[in-house]
C-alpha cells in the first residue's frame, strides 16, 4: 500500500507553555490540493513547519510519505511566508533557485540541476530574469523566484505559506493555472487566512485553530459557495463549528 | 620617497597587509552580508582571552589565541542555538569575560608584559617571519574552506530555514563559519589588535558590497580594498609616526565615507 503524503496523528505543539496545536490527526494524500485556513495565530505556519520537520511534536506522529520528514527532505517543496533576508544580499534569481537543488555536503550542482532551475523559473514566468540580483526585483517577481526555488526540487510534497500575500493581482489566475497544471504530479498544500480567494481553486480545505475543526472536501464543507465564504469566517470568529459541519 | 621599503620590517610589514586582507576580503564578505559585524567583534576581543594564556604558558600569543578563540566562537553559537540566551547579550558577556581571561593571565604571570599593547591596538612593524607563516598558513586553510563550503555559506547566510528544508544542517555550517571568523581574527591580531580589528573585517567587504552583488566579485575586491587601503594606512603611520593599527582603521574609515558619497 502506497503512504500518504502527510500522516498527522494527534499532533500537540506548544510553545513558551502556550498551547499552538491540539491534537491534530489530518492525512494529506499523494495527489491532494488543500488549503489550511484559520485566523493568524490559529497554528497554521506552525503545522507547515511541523510537517518540514524543523519544529517537534510535544505530543503525536508524523509521518510524510511513510517516512520521518527529515528523511523525506528530497521530497518536500517550501515556500516560507515572507522575506526574512537583506533584499540587498549579494545573490541572482538563478543561484536563488539553484538553493532548492541542493543535496548535501560538498556536492556540486550538476547540468541537470541547472536544467531543472531553468524549467521551475519558465513555470513562474520568470527565465529572462535569471540574472537579476533578488535586489531588482519587485515584491511579486521575488514570490514567484521563491515559488520556482520551491517547484526547481521537483517535491512530490509543495508546502506554501501564504503564497497570496506578496503576489501582484495580475499574477494570481496564473498561479492558479500553475497549480492546476502541477497538482497531477504533487500534493499541494497552501496556508491562507483568505477563505474566500482559495476555496474556488483547492479541492480540500483543513479548517484550523488550535484544534482542527474540519478536513475534507470542499463542497462538503458547506453546501454552496456562499456557506464556504460563511463556515469558516465563522468558525474563525467564533471558535465553534458551524452547524453545517460534522464536528471532527 | 620609497626608500622606507628598503627596510625589512617594512617588507614584513606589506607582506602582512597582504596576507591580512585576504582574510578580510573571504571571512568579512560573510560577515557583512550575514550581519554578524558585532559578533565578530566580541570573538576578537575573547580572543585577547587566547593571548592572555600564551603568555602564561610562555607559548607564541598569536598560536595561543587560535584555538582559544575558535572555543569562544563555538560557546557564542551554542550560546545562540542550544541555551536560548539572545544574541545580543551573549556578545556583551563573551567580550568582557575574554579580555578579562586575557588580563588575569597575564596577571597570574610574574613580571612585565612587554609587547601587550600591540596585541590590544596592532603593530603591524613588529610582525616577524613566524607571525607571516602563521598568517599564511591560516590564509590557506580559510581560502579552502571557503571554497570547499561555499554553497552552504551562502545558503545559511541568505535564508537559514530555508536551507534547513533542503536538508542542510545549519547548526554545523554556522559554527563551522563562527570558527573561520576566529581564525580570520587571529590572522589580524598581530596587525591591528584585537580591539581595532574588527574595522578590517567589516570596512573593505562593506565598501566592495555598494558596488557588486556578486559574492566572489565581493570577496576580490574587498580583498583589493583591503591591500589598497592597509598599505596606505601603513605609510600614513610611518610618515607622521603615529601608531599603524589606528592609523589604517581610520584610513578604511574615510575610504567609507567617501565610497558612500561617490556610490550616492
Amino acid at each position: 500500500m502506497k503512504s500518504a503524503a502527510v500522516e498527522l496523528r494527534n499532533v500537540s505543539f506548544s510553545y513558551n507553555h502556550q498551547l499552538i496545536l491540539k491534537d491534530v490527526t489530518l492525512t494529506i494524500q499523494e495527489n491532494d490540493f488543500m488549503a489550511i485556513i484559520g485566523p493568524n495565530g490559529g497554528g497554521k505556519s506552525t503545522l507547515l513547519k511541523i510537517i518540514l520537520g524543523l519544529l517537534k511534536p510535544d505530543e503525536g506522529d508524523v509521518r510524510i510519505f511513510g517516512c520521518i520528514p527529515q528523511k523525506a527532505r528530497d521530497k518536500i517543496g517550501y515556500l516560507p511566508q515572507k522575506f526574512i533576508f537583506d533584499p540587498d544580499f549579494p545573490i541572482n534569481v538563478m543561484e536563488t533557485v539553484m538553493m532548492g537543488r541542493y543535496h548535501g555536503l560538498l556536492k556540486k550542482y550538476s547540468k541537470k540541476d541547472e536544467k531543472k532551475a531553468k524549467q521551475a523559473l519558465k513555470d513562474v514566468n520568470m527565465l529572462d530574469y535569471e540574472d537579476r540580483q533578488i535586489s531588482r526585483l519587485s515584491g511579486g517577481q521575488m514570490q514567484r523566484v521563491l515559488i520556482a526555488r520551491a517547484l526547481a526540487r521537483e517535491p512530490k510534497l509543495l508546502l506554501m505559506d501564504e503564497p497570496m500575500a506578496s503576489i501582484d493581482p495580475e499574477m494570481q489566475n496564473s498561479f492558479y493555472q500553475l497549480m492546476a497544471r502541477l497538482k497531477n504530479k504533487m500534493a499541494i498544500v497552501l496556508v491562507s487566512h483568505d477563505v474566500g480567494a482559495v476555496s474556488v481553486h483547492v479541492d480540500k480545505i483543513a479548517c484550523l485553530n488550535q484544534k482542527l475543526f474540519y478536513h475534507g472536501p470542499v463542497e462538503n464543507a458547506a453546501e454552496g459557495l456562499e456557506e464556504v465564504y460563511k463556515c469558516p469566517i465563522e468558525l474563525i470568529s467564533h471558535g465553534i463549528p458551524h452547524r453545517m459541519l460534522r464536528e471532527h | 620617497m620609497l626608500e622606507f621599503l628598503q627596510y625589512e620590517f617594512m617588507q614584513r610589514a606589506f607582506l602582512a597587509a597582504v596576507l591580512v586582507s585576504v582574510a578580510c576580503g573571504a571571512v568579512g564578505t560573510y560577515v557583512v552580508i550575514k550581519r554578524i559585524v558585532s559578533l565578530s567583534g566580541a570573538i576578537s576581543h575573547a580572543a585577547f582571552g587566547g593571548v592572555g594564556l600564551g603568555y602564561f604558558f610562555s607559548l607564541n600569543p598569536v598560536i595561543a589565541a587560535i584555538p582559544f578563540s575558535i572555543l569562544a566562537a563555538l560557546s557564542i553559537g551554542f550560546a545562540r542555538d542550544k541555551m536560548k540566551i539572545s544574541e545580543d547579550t551573549a556578545i556583551g558577556i563573551l567580550w568582557s569575560v575574554g579580555m578579562a581571561l586575557g588580563i588575569i593571565f597575564i596577571n597570574l604571570k610574574s613580571g612585565y608584559a612587554p609587547d601587550l599593547f600591540s596585541y590590544l591596538f596592532g603593530s603591524i612593524l613588529t610582525v616577524s617571519t613566524t607571525d607571516l607563516y602563521i598568517m599564511l598558513v591560516l590564509d590557506v586553510i580559510i581560502i579552502f574552506l571557503v571554497y570547499l563550503f561555499r554553497r552552504e555559506f551562502l545558503a545559511v547566510s541568505f535564508d537559514e530555514e530555508f536551507s534547513k528544508v533542503v536538508g542542510l544542517n545549519s547548526t554545523y555550517i554556522n559554527m563551522l563559519l563562527l570558527a573561520l571568523i576566529a581564525l580570520s581574527i587571529v590572522v589580524l591580531i598581530k596587525v591591528v589588535g584585537v580591539i581595532l580589528l574588527i574595522a578590517l573585517l567589516a570596512i573593505p567587504a562593506a565598501i566592495a558590497k555598494q558596488y557588486t552583488y556578486d559574492i566572489r566579485k565581493l570577496m576580490i575586491l574587498s580583498t583589493i580594498l583591503g591591500v589598497i587601503l592597509t598599505s596606505l594606512g601603513l605609510i600614513l603611520s610611518f610618515i607622521f609616526n603615529l601608531s599603524s593599527g589606528a592609523t589604517i582603521v581610520l584610513v578604511m574609515a574615510v575610504a567609507f565615507l567617501l565610497s558612500y558619497y561617490i556610490q550616492d
